[in-house]
């Protein structure tokens, strides 16, 4: 069954014109990666309008390989200037900057490009195989099953996420609650809009999007007075090769490291615990665990093959149940429902040529990605020496290109520039950005999913713990939620030692 | 930190103090075709202004930390921020190629120090590279002025 699945696939992601969009999406991804204040997500949410004309499935493939190219492209800002360009590629800079001052940034770059791959390919393998099965499994949910799932999605952000817990909370209701303002497309009543017509259509995700992570982090970054001082790099193909002589060595590594990314990937927000997680275990497993942060190979390795491996897997829920991993995946779920495809199980049943030529542009697009940045290395590196005072204007007026086209709005650009403000006073105040993007983007359909759950009971939550399912996940969710509550009492009860004080970063 | 936290506390739980009002107005409670419209938005809104309340308990008891932004850094951020604001005043009559050249090259000039002729270059040349990748490659209009109209778009 897969396998002719995934050959049909193959045949779509091949077509001239799919490879092109995939080479464009990787080129656009990398810078996108580089630049400061510009991620994933937001390259995505930025050129999201653009895709409006393309089929559905090449624009899918022009946004995932903007998503493998921003993974790649960050790897290149921690190595050579220890800037992680995502959250996720702080641990590859406590090797990898180190091994380019040393004069090893091929080397590291090499490793850790093919690192990103190999993960990424692991977990490309392992959604080959489970989508499907996930997929049927998941069509014999309800939507009390579907509401579960979300509460357990936003349950893992307050309880394993990191952080302070009520203020996770806080940016997710914030989230839902931006999501409902607008026409109420149930019942046909405005709500939350107190009269300004400007309300009347709500809050879109993508303009959110682009203000919170775009102009939020430059606002943060110029705070913080960032210069680009980078080391140099001469990409070789002798270095390459000597690279790719050393790597097999450190097979160990990558297994484990690309299990840590997928198992902590497909659960959401997950890419940045995994990546440092498989850098904790990487150290400790290591013959040269002494070398570890002075410029150690290994240790470029275990968080980018995690990293790409958790952030690959981010794709696999998104998929089979319509619920996104990660906020590029958010962003890329909210262009299925735009592009007029409806999220969720069936997708494997009714667009069988999409899936399956999304699941093999994985494929093709991150051979593609690590061909392309291990040849194209100074060019890349050579945008973040362009001086910030035009980098910054430029960034912003991309930035606000992207929003004006959602709706053709100026009242849109206003959003962004008021988002942004947002996004950097929740930053310094240590408010998750990722929850409340997802949340935003869920709102409608998890609204809807308790409406008909409610619908079904008769008003009575009971639903959501009386079927076996709903019940379990219900049940974990609800776990993960009370987990930041129970944590000190069962540390204080095994005697160990107190949570260190509260606000350290204060 | 902590005067900051306890502000942002607060205005989120006056801002979840509107959504509870329109939530009531709309109904919260159940109607012949299921949930009214105002009942997802209460309990949102509920639960937030709670947990804001615990925040603030949370934050009242620790003791002031760095202040939330100096006057020195706070300088730079305001750099950014203003010129982008009047960027997109000027986009509701200039459209968004001519003022993104002004703000390009005013940025340019005051912020970077660039000699006049970088800035007279990059901020005609960037504008006209946006032009013809969005306006003619991917086909998605921006707000145009005065002079687009005069030449003819």
């Amino acid at each position: 069954m897969g396998l002719e699945n995934l050959l049909l696939g193959f045949q779509i992601a091949f077509t001239p014109f799919n490879l092109f969009v995939g080479v464009v999406g990787i080129m656009l991804g990398t810078i996108i990666g580089v630049l400061p204040g510009l991620g994933g997500a937001n390259g995505v949410a930025i050129l999201l309008p653009v895709t409006f004309a393309m089929p559905p499935t090449s624009a899918i493939i022009l946004l995932t390989s903007i998503y493998w190219g921003a993974l790649f492209g960050g790897a290149i800002t921690s190595v050579l200037f220890n800037i992680p360009g995502e959250p996720w590629s702080v641990a590859t800079t406590f090797d990898g900057y180190p091994l380019a001052r040393q004069g090893e940034g091929g080397q590291a770059l090499t490793a850790a490009f093919t690192s990103s791959f190999v993960g990424a390919l692991f977990s490309i393998v392992l959604i080959t195989f489970f989508a499907p099965l996930l997929a049927e499994i998941a069509l014999k949910f309800g939507p009390a099953e579907f509401f579960a799932i979300q509460l357990l999605t936003f349950s893992s952000f307050v309880g394993l996420g990191g952080g302070n817990p009520l203020k996770s909370l806080v940016a997710i209701l914030i989230g839902f609650i931006l999501a409902c303002v607008g026409l109420d497309i149930v019942t046909g009543q405005l709500r939350l809009t107190f009269g300004f017509t400007g309300l009347m259509k709500g809050f879109d995700f993508i303009i959110a999007v682009i203000g919170l992570f775009g102009i939020g982090e430059i606002l943060l970054s110029v705070e913080e007075g960032l210069t680009f001082r980078g080391a140099k790099t001469g990409m070789k193909l002798g270095v390459v090769l000597d690279t790719w002589k050393i790597l097999p060595r450190f097979w160990r590594t990558f297994v484990r490291s690309a299990f840590i990314g997928f198992w902590m990937g497909f659960k959401p927000g997950g890419a940045t615990p995994a990546s440092f997680m498989s850098y904790a275990f990487a150290k400790r497993f290591s013959k040269n665990s002494d070398r570890f942060g002075k410029g150690e190979i290994e240790g470029v390795v275990a968080p980018e093959t995690a990293a790409h491996s958790a952030g690959v897997a981010a794709m696999l829920p998104m998929l089979t149940l319509g619920i996104p991993g990660s906020p590029t995946a958010a962003v890329m779920l909210g262009g299925l429902i735009i592009w007029g495809l409806q999220p969720g199980p069936l997708l494997f049943k009714e667009k069988p040529d999409f899936v399956w030529g999304l699941i093999a542009s994985m494929y093709t697009g991150n051979v593609i990605g690590v061909l392309m940045v291990l040849a194209f290395v100074p060019f890349f590196a050579a945008i973040l020496r362009i001086p910030f005072a035009i980098l910054t204007p430029l960034i912003i007026v991309i930035c606000a290109i992207g929003s004006y086209a959602v709706h053709n709005s100026i009242l849109d650009i206003w959003y962004m520039l008021f988002f942004g403000v947002i996004g950097y006073v929740f930053k310094k105040l240590d408010y998750p950005i990722a929850p409340l993007v997802l949340a935003l983007v869920l709102g409608d359909l998890a609204e809807t999913a308790l409406r008909q759950s409610l619908i079904i009971s008769q008003g009575s939550l009971a639903i959501f713990f009386t079927r076996p399912i709903a019940g379990a996940i219900s049940a974990l969710a609800i776990f993960f939620f009370i987990l930041p509550v129970i944590t000190p009492w069962w540390k204080r009860l095994t005697g160990s030692a107190p949570p260190a004080a509260q606000g350290i970063h204060d | 930190m902590r005067a900051a936290d306890i502000v942002t506390a607060s205005i989120l739980i006056m801002l979840g103090g509107l959504v509870l009002a329109d939530a009531l107005r709309l109904g919260i409670g159940w109607s012949s075709d299921g949930p009214r419209s105002g009942f997802f938005p209460f309990w949102l809104a509920l639960i937030m202004v709670l947990t804001c309340g615990l925040i603030i308990i949370q934050e009242a008891r620790k003791a002031e930390g760095r202040p939330f932004v100096t006057r020195q850094k706070l300088g730079p951020v305001l750099t950014v921020f203003w010129p982008a604001a009047a960027a997109i005043i000027l986009m509701h009559w200039l459209g968004l190629y001519v003022s993104s050249a002004l703000y390009l090259g005013f940025y340019m000039r005051w912020v970077g120090r660039h000699s006049w002729s970088a800035v007279a270059v990059l901020s005609l040349v960037i504008p006209l590279t946006i032009f013809f990748i969005f306006e003619k490659w991917f086909l998605v209009p921006m707000p145009k002025g005065p002079l687009e109209a005069w030449l003819g778009y």
